[in-house]
């Protein structure tokens, strides 16, 4: 019985120090081999007494289970070791690259602005960019030959034919085939005829129209305030100013407090502290009558704004004809 | 619209800070985008008082002069022969920016220091003296900023006004919102005249015979005036607001416009044939030169001024060159008229001439501020030109806009802007700026504009006047309750944002290119005469020769992308756009509006990397985005096939394929040919594809419905057949999957091999089927059977050959 147990300590501390496959080989040769000390012993279990028997058998057992179980275990650790050391991968290198391109930052902005909108509850639609003056000026109550008309460098195509120069239009094209509440923003193109730094022929906008029983101008405040907290930050400050369009009255021009300078007076808000970043507007009644609403009963508010405008202040970009010269560098920056 | 303050302050005293007043005029619907000060540049001059003055040791011309400001006194070399102990002068110090353009600097001269500069008059641009250095007289402070001791300073306001607020292109008009701001009325000095001798009658008439046109004509007639240039005051008067000065009768019909915004004209009488005015409307082609020299030719509904023969005046826009006031002019007619807004505003686009007049007239100026603009016009005349008023006035009148009278009640001033005022509380807020309220009961009001505020016609025009005067500050904020009610978005809305995304995922980058192009575009693209990418929306007037016209096609406005980041040594270009396409179908009407999904692709798949070779991109790469594409958008049978040659004439025959959908064209992609890569100066091999979104978004469908993953395993047999070349590989495939074997789960190419040993104009095609059952294992003996009926069909049917 001790020598069982003599044999397994010495068998482990032997093991214990193997540190090759010859070294575990030869201790299984010399333990467990045809002639190896732990063989030998069991071969002779049948020469103890007869009460002893079974115990030492069963002990004998189990060691040569530990001491076979050791021995791969040991042999399959000097093997993965040797492999590891051989086979291993510098992760330094770049992976394979997978190509990978960005929306363009004016899809982007335009995208989250009408996300938000559609969370307040506002459907989406668009319209035509070629447009006739009536929708694009006489249904939102530009009249010909009004000086509110030069408020817009137009692109003409014919008499009654222009390019769009909002998206407005659809607030016409939208009231004339949806009966109230109406609740949309309409993204698209739009054109004028002006380029510089900050003009470019073409352009983005995203119009919002809401028109239901009991719209205040105090729900205009509430309604974009909301949108400007949540696409700037909701310690934006705003502030809505007294301004004119044909189709709105009252009409207001929405300013966020200059988000380069917080108001200081910087180039970008050409040191006036403000950044205008909104046009809006309780619709006026004209817009009613051309689409059969009852003003009596229905009020409601419109708003426009610049895509561009606002991605050039969330970005940084400070030439707005940047966007559309598509240097691949410049795109995949955002 | 300019402003100063010291102008304003000749009709309302102004109590607030400049900047507060700034912020005022702006929350009142005036904004204003800058307050200047002309003066500014003498921020850094101050009366100097000439302490000492020494002879400059090196140099016999130049002196030394110690010039005391308030507190320190600092050496100033000094040229001017006037210098002299004692005296007062302008010192400008180091940092002032003359008007000459330099910027003072500390500098040495002659080996002395000098630390400023005396002065001359003309130095400083506050005369036209430079002999010498500007003497101030005794009575100023020493030290003192020179343009508050000369009172010089006098902050301008510029104010974008809205085209709804013609009231307001006058000082008397911004004056009275000032003193609305401030609660007070303006006080304008009434016009005290003295006339003479004959009744103007006697000299002269006006006859008017577009009296539609032109509802007032006002004048008076004065004699024996002497022209000459007009006082300082004067002048300056009008250099602030940004009017320069010509002589004193000019000056003063400038003036009045700018402090009544009433256009006036002053004609040289003796030149005037008959000595009589004709309002009439001009003859169709009709010449007439204008005060800028400039010949004009008129149309029938334009304005004319005319005296007994012929034209002397554009009405409302300019006057005539044959009757602008000379040096020798005795005695002068003036002109105070009231011409129908869209008449004058029709002319003045027409022509192209937008003059301080015409700004005004086509907005509305104040129909009874006619007579008082004339009068105050010969008061000034009177005074600083000398000379006699001819008694009484000429004022011929017609029918005059007149101030409607609007009901308003507190109630729906409420409604519509969310407040809660009381009639009495509107009522006061329109009587600050000058509307006449008559309380008909507790909440409603019967109110009338005053007659400046030609914009106002109708209720609410009124309700948006209390907003104003209340501060839309003011107005409480609240939150709509909102009805969850809402709308299916449209597909084109859902299916681009995914298609974008998609598009992004494969690697390429989104491009916004403009919606013009030049018409030779289409030339550029080899397009033929009868292609309907020639039917143009044209635009009437383009900025750039380059945006003539509505694109009818992507590709140029990607190829120029792909040039700009080409010559930006950007040499791989994936990028896509989705934008409309405009076609004009019919002569007249709206075009029409297609939207494309187009994809340029060149330059190599990916820079040499230790993993990846760089490797060129071909036509199957971009082939692979569009099947990729497809098959996201779970269109998975689109078929690609060879284009006939002449169908796309910018992509090269042979490399180019069309895509179907059924019957349905959605598009082609192929490789652009060397002549148009040519003519956008590109030397790289590209790739495009263009797909009809209008039709794809209709055809996605809106879900796909679960299939069955087989349960059994798939095995799968290869053959290779030899074919003549011209036949398309694609057509095998589509053969076999023709069949509808039931077994045949899928079938691909996996090789095609042309060139020896496979003889001349033929090619090796291998291709490999895929058999499965969905409710057993297949025995090898029947897919061996099967596959050998299919192979055999093939050949058959493409008359193929086995390989030896």
């Amino acid at each position: 019985m001790e020598r069982i147990e003599q044999i397994e300590e010495q068998a482990f501390t032997e093991l214990d120090k193997a540190g090759t496959a010859d070294a575990i080989d030869t201790i299984r040769v010399h333990y467990l081999g045809r002639k190896g000390v732990l063989t030998g012993l069991m071969r002779n279990i049948s020469q103890l007494p007869k009460e002893d028997r079974p115990f030492a058998g069963k002990k004998a057992n189990q060691v040569k289970g530990l001491l076979e179980k050791a021995l791969n275990e040991a042999l399959q650790r000097l093997e993965t070791a040797a492999q590891a050391s051989e086979d291993r991968l510098d992760v330094s290198l770049p992976g394979r690259a997978t190509r990978t391109g960005s929306l363009h930052p004016v899809s982007q902005i335009s995208h989250q602005i009408c996300s938000i909108f559609s969370g307040l509850g506002f459907d989406v639609a668009e319209g035509p960019e070629v447009e006739s003056d009536y929708y694009n000026f006489e249904a939102l109550n530009f009249p010909k030959n009004h000086p509110a008309r030069d408020m817009q460098d137009t692109f003409f195509v014919s008499d009654d034919i222009v390019l769009r120069t909002h998206t407005s239009p659809m607030q016409i094209r939208f009231m004339e085939k949806t009966q109230p509440p109406v609740r949309v923003v309409v993204p698209g193109k739009v054109f004028r005829c002006d380029s510089d730094l900050t003009h470019t022929p073409m352009f983005h906008q995203v119009e919002g129209l809401f028109v239901d029983r009991g719209v205040s101008f105090g729900d205009l405040k509430g309604i974009l305030t909301a949108f400007v907290h949540q696409m700037f930050d909701e310690k934006t400050k705003l502030r809505f100013r007294p301004s004119f369009f044909p189709f709105t009255e009252p009409s207001a021009e929405v300013d966020i407090l200059c988000v380069m300078c917080r108001g200081k007076g910087c180039r970008v808000c050409s040191h006036t502290g403000w950044l205008e970043v909104l046009g809006s507007g309780m619709v006026h009644p004209a817009l009613y009558e051309n689409v059969n609403y009852d003003p009596e009963q229905y009020t409601g508010f419109a708003f426009g704004m610049g895509v561009e405008r606002i991605a050039m202040l969330k970005f940084g970009i400070d030439d707005i004809r940047k966007f559309f010269e598509n240097d691949i560098r410049f795109l995949n920056q955002f | 619209m300019k402003v100063s303050l010291s102008w304003l302050e000749a009709f309302v005293p102004v109590e607030l800070e400049l900047n507060e007043l700034t912020e005022a005029l702006t929350m009142v619907g005036l904004e204003v985008e800058a307050a200047t000060d002309r003066y500014d540049y003498l921020n850094s001059v101050f009366v100097g008082r000439v302490a000492a003055v020494k002879n400059h040791p090196n140099a016999d011309r130049l002196k030394l002069c110690d010039v005391a400001l308030k507190e320190k006194s600092v050496q100033v070399v000094c040229g001017a022969p006037n210098v002299t102990e004692g005296m007062l002068a302008p010192l400008a110090l180091p940092g002032t920016r003359l008007p000459d353009g330099n910027t003072l600097t500390k500098g040495t001269i002659r080996g002395e220091v000098s630390e400023g500069m005396l002065c001359s008059e003309a130095e400083l641009d506050l005369g036209l003296d430079a002999s010498g250095i500007m003497s101030l007289g005794n009575d100023l402070p020493v030290g003192e900023n020179l343009a508050c001791a000369l009172k010089l300073a006098d902050p301008v306001l510029e104010i974008d006004l809205t085209p709804n607020r013609p009231d307001c292109l006058s000082i008397i008009g911004t004056a009275r919102e000032v003193a609305a701001i401030q609660g007070r009325k303006i006080s304008v000095e009434p016009v005290d005249l003295s006339e003479s001798g004959r009744e103007i009658d006697t000299y002269t008439s006006v006859t008017v015979e577009a009296p539609g046109d032109c509802p007032r004509y006002t004048a008076r007639l004065i004699e024996n005036i002497t022209v000459a240039p007009s006082p300082p005051w004067l002048q300056n008067r009008l250099i602030s607001v940004g009017l320069r000065p010509i002589n004193n009768i000019v000056d003063i019909t400038n003036f009045v416009l700018m402090e009544y915004g009433q256009p006036l004209h002053a004609f040289d009488f003796d030149q005037l044939h008959e000595n009589r005015i004709v309002v009439r409307r001009a003859e169709a082609g009709e010449k007439f030169t204008t005060l800028d020299t400039k010949e004009r030719i008129l149309a029938e509904d334009m304005l004319l001024i005319c005296d007994g023969e012929k034209p002397v005046g554009l009405a409302g826009v300019m006057g005539g060159l044959n009757s602008e006031i000379e040096d020798t002019t005795t005695r002068v007619l003036i002109e105070s008229a009231f011409f129908n807004p869209a008449s004058i505003r029709k002319t003045a686009k027409t022509l192209g001439l937008n003059t301080d007049a015409s700004h005004r007239f086509e907005r509305g100026v104040d129909p009874e501020t006619t007579p008082v603009a004339l009068d105050r016009a010969a008061q000034l005349m009177l005074e600083l030109a000398g000379g006699t008023l001819v008694s009484g006035v000429i004022d011929v009148k017609g029918q005059l806009p007149q101030p409607p009278t609007i009901t308003l009640t507190a109630e729906e001033t409420n409604r519509l802007i969310g407040t809660d005022l009381k009639g009495h509380e509107i009522k006061h807020l329109l009587e600050s700026i000058d509307f006449h309220v008559k309380s008909t009961s507790e909440e409603t009001l019967d109110v009338t504009a005053p007659s400046f505020r030609v914009d106002i016609a109708r209720t609410v025009d009124l309700i948006e006047e209390v907003a104003r005067m209340t501060g839309y500050n003011n107005i409480p904020r609240t939150y709509p309750l909102v009805a969850a009610e809402t709308r299916k978005a449209s597909k084109a809305l859902t299916e681009r944002d995914r298609i974008k995304q998609i598009m992004t995922g494969f690697g390429f980058t989104e491009a916004i290119n403009y919606a013009f192009m030049d018409e030779g575009a289409c030339d550029l693209l080899n397009l033929a005469e009868n292609d309907d990418r020639r039917l143009f929306v044209k635009i009437l007037n383009p900025l750039t020769e380059d945006q003539t016209v509505m694109r009818t096609s992507l590709i140029p406005g990607l190829l120029k992308s792909m040039h700009r980041n080409y010559s930006r040594q950007v040499k791989r270009v994936e990028l896509f756009e989705v934008g409309k396409v405009f076609i004009q179908k019919n002569e007249q009407g709206l075009p029409e509006e297609t939207e494309v999904l187009g994809g340029i692709l060149s330059g190599s798949t990916s820079p040499l990397t230790w993993k990846v070779k760089e490797s060129p991109f071909d036509f199957y790469d971009m082939k692979g985005v569009v099947e990729g594409l497809l098959n996201t958008v779970n269109i998975g049978n689109a078929a690609f096939s060879a284009l006939p040659d002449d169908l796309c004439r910018y992509t090269r025959p042979g490399h180019t394929a069309q895509i179907m959908l059924g019957n349905t064209l959605l598009g082609l992609v192929g490789e652009l040919r060397p002549d148009v890569l040519k003519a956008y100066d590109l030397k790289q091999s590209a790739w495009i594809f263009e797909l009809d979104l209008t039709r794809l978004y209709s055809l996605i469908p809106d879900f796909n419905q679960a299939g069955v993953i087989p349960k059994f395993p798939a095995t799968s047999r290869d053959a290779t057949i030899i074919i003549d070349r011209a036949v398309e590989a694609g057509c095998i495939l589509d053969y076999v999957q023709g069949m509808e074997v039931a077994l045949v789960e899928d079938a691909a190419i996996f090789d095609v091999f042309t060139g020896s040993p496979i003889s001349e104009g033929k090619k090796s095609v291998s291709f490999r089927i895929t058999y499965r059952s969905l409710t057993e294992t297949l025995e090898d003996e029947v897919i061996n059977k099967l596959h050998k009926e299919i192979t055999f069909k093939v050949i058959k049917k493409f008359d193929a050959g086995l390989p030896e």
